[in-house]
């Protein structure tokens, strides 16, 4: 077979996906982008505004979709694949629904859950009311208003990092990395709406390890007065006037605090996605410790998955942030193209 | 509050509850504090619900306030333990009932450490078959006996005479529950319903009628903890730690706390005579203090049993203002005479009465 006339199945249709499906397709390849959903962009979609530079998280769907607007691609909305399979060369992929896709290679781009804050049952998600997580803030900012559930503005906001990330008894050890600095983010613009709030970050390292990440936790503090304690949040209830009682320790004074709050942000963390691993399950792709799919070699193989012909791309492997999520999808339109150039039958 | 957020916690930590043919193991001490609550729980199992419930006269404490006080090291409390589960295999059983959350923890703490680690299990078996030339088997199923009145819950209130509800305004009374921390805090799973939202005593209250309390402070200790209270150096933090309680639930005004731990309905029920006597403050509406009480009392009184053969006059915060809520029926006559008829001693300085 001519090697242009190649498919190339992508599973995921998130940021990753889409980028990898466009490059492709420019490159020359005839591209099938398999969505779960029944539309594309993945987690970008549900965000408002995008650290470091608070960009418009729409601006980055849109050229997202430009990407994957090609007559060499075809989208597959709505559909889930199962498992999938090396047969003659070829890769087999099973959907949920029991068809079956014929690929040349495969780019797995399966994306992350976030972190169920329910599982961190000391925080009362989904019990109080003004317990949200970082996701549904997002919600607020792009709806236009930050309420508690009676309506009113909230005077004293508390966010909660690392929940679900370094946390041995949610079963994640590693540090998911992005939720730091979107609770910086989060913490300014909330101070940009209302402006006399008082809002305080319970943190156990500040992880800024990113481009200009540094400078906007800096900038939060001395230009919006963001308060940052150091100590994890160690149970929340609620009182009599459906405040809430946040009980933490200050590690750096070295004492217990309680304080009472009108809301409370929990930092989801970022999770291999379920289905992601159930996928992996049938088809034999090697997981690690965290659950995410292992790459075939971390500095030179991060695309590479343990069965010939079938490539990762973007946070199935690790917790990335867009930027590099972008750039990983584009390492592995390199290995496939060069896969597809070299692979013998 | 969104009670759903509660029920999806709670249908994650469903226990198995074995539905006859039980081991009881007793308290040290729930007998003394206590003494109708143990009596009323077999009398009603055996001859209302017709279970069986076994006991061994051999068996002996757990050991369990030494081992937490230091006295007692673990190997021994282990081959304790094991000695218990031999008796009840002896007897040919294989479900077994723990009255006290002291003895419960420590049930559930072995039988978790047997599980991690193997050897000590084995240790365990030789140790006791060395003393004793007994050997065991670890139970089927382990239920404290919190968890086996929830389960019959609703047979319960199928009798119920006296439903958790104020008979002069009709509302549902207000009650605060307490989880002994032994019981879920340590391993969730043992717990009906986890640490965090323990659904064991609420879901009594709620099928009995009543509204449960939740405050700030529901999750605190109630101020027992053994090295707080055993010490007596510490015992200014029990009582300081039973005061955050008890001033966190005031202002949601409780008809009662409901406990399922000996050392908690003591030690709440207790030290309320003691922060009144100190600096005359009191916890409850119309300068009355909270009565404190255990699901077996609690369950007796929904039952009609008579609060006097439930022992509460046992208590050092006296139950007359929730039995007039609850329109229980009593005769302030016979609450200190025996059975044949006899005055015993009428404390002084009674709380509530």
């Amino acid at each position: 077979m001519p090697e242009m006339d190649s498919k190339v199945v992508i599973v995921g249709g998130g940021a990753a996906g889409m980028e990898a499906a466009g490059q492709l397709a420019r490159a020359g390849y005839l591209v099938t982008l398999i969505e779960k959903e029944h539309t594309t962009g993945g987690h970008i979609r549900n965000w408002y505004h995008l650290f470091p530079d608070r960009r418009d998280s729409l601006e980055v769907i849109s050229y997202l979709e430009k990407e994957i607007s090609h007559n060499k691609i075809t989208l597959i909305t709505g559909t889930t694949v199962s498992g999938l399979e090396r047969n003659n060369g070829a890769i087999i992929l099973k959907t949920a629904e029991g068809t079956e896709i014929t690929a040349d290679a495969v780019v797995l781009s399966t994306g992350f859950d976030l972190f169920r804050s329910e599982k961190k049952e000391e925080y009362g998600y989904g019990i109080y009311d003004n317990v949200i997580s970082s996701a549904d803030l997002e919600v607020m900012f792009r709806e236009g208003e930050i309420k508690r559930h009676n309506g009113d503005a909230p005077a004293k906001i508390g966010f909660v990092h690392c929940v679900g990330s370094r946390d041995e008894k949610a079963g994640n050890l590693y540090c998911s990395k992005l939720c730091c600095v979107t609770a910086v983010k989060q913490a300014m613009e909330i101070k940009e709406r209302i402006s006399d709030a008082k809002v305080f970050c319970f943190y156990m390292d500040m992880r800024m390890g990113g481009a200009h990440y540094e400078e906007l936790y800096r900038e939060s503090q001395e230009k919006y007065g963001i308060n940052y304690i150091r100590g994890k949040v160690s149970e929340v209830s609620e009182s009599i006037n459906n405040k809430l009682i946040v009980k933490v320790e200050d590690t750096l004074v070295g004492r217990p605090l309680r304080m009472e709050l009108d809301m409370l942000v929990l930092m989801a963390g970022m999770e291999m996605r379920e289905s992601a691993i159930n996928l992996a399950k049938a088809s034999g792709l090697s997981t690690g410790e965290n659950r995410f799919f292992s790459v075939a070699d971390q500095h030179f193989g991060s695309n590479k998955s343990n069965i010939q012909g079938v490539f990762y791309a973007g946070t199935c492997t690790a917790p990335l942030n867009i930027t590099e999520t972008i750039s990983h999808a584009r390492g592995a339109v390199i290995d496939v193209i060069e896969y597809l150039k070299t692979r013998k039958n | 509050m969104k009670i759903e957020g509660k029920k999806k916690i709670w249908a994650e930590y469903q226990k198995e509850i074995a539905d006859d043919h039980f081991f009881y193991v007793r308290s040290c001490i729930r007998q003394s504090f206590f003494p109708g609550s143990e009596q009323f729980f077999l009398s009603f199992m055996r001859n209302e619900l017709g279970k069986d419930f076994y006991e061994n006269p051999s068996h002996t404490t757990c050991t369990g306030i030494g081992y937490h006080s230091d006295i007692v090291p673990f190997s021994t409390i282990m081959t304790v333990i094991a000695r218990h589960f031999a008796l009840m295999k002896e007897a040919g059983y294989k479900n077994i009932a723990i009255s006290c959350v002291t003895s419960f923890g420590i049930y559930t703490e072995i039988i978790e450490t047997w599980k991690q680690f193997p050897e000590e299990l084995e240790k365990t078996r030789e140790y006791l078959y060395k003393a004793t030339g007994r050997e065991f088997d670890l139970p089927e199923s382990m239920a404290h006996t919190s968890d086996i009145i929830y389960k019959f819950r609703k047979e319960i209130a199928a009798r119920a005479k006296n439903p958790l509800i104020n008979k002069q305004t009709g509302e549902p009374l207000n009650i605060v529950e307490h989880i002994g921390c032994h019981y879920s805090k340590m391993f969730p799973k043992y717990g009906v319903g986890g640490a965090e939202f323990p659904n064991v005593l609420g879901g009594m209250i709620k099928t009995w009628g009543g509204n449960v309390v939740d405050y700030p402070e529901r999750r605190h200790c109630c101020g027992f903890g053994f090295r707080q209270y055993i010490v007596q150096a510490n015992r200014g933090y029990s009582l300081s730690n039973t005061a955050r309680k008890f001033s966190s639930m005031k202002p949601f005004k409780p008809d009662m706390v409901l406990t399922n731990c000996p050392g908690c309905t003591m030690f709440m029920d207790k030290w309320q005579y003691t922060i009144k006597e100190m600096e005359g403050t009191v916890y409850g509406e119309n300068g009355e203090s909270i009565p404190v009480l255990t699901y077996e009392e609690l369950a007796g009184l929904v039952l009609g049993y008579d609060p006097w053969e439930l022992g509460l006059q046992f208590h050092m915060v006296q139950s007359e203002p929730l039995l007039k809520k609850m329109g229980v029926e009593f005769n302030p006559d016979t609450k200190y005479r025996t059975r044949d008829g006899r005055q015993m001693p009428i404390p002084e300085n009674l709380i509530n009465a």
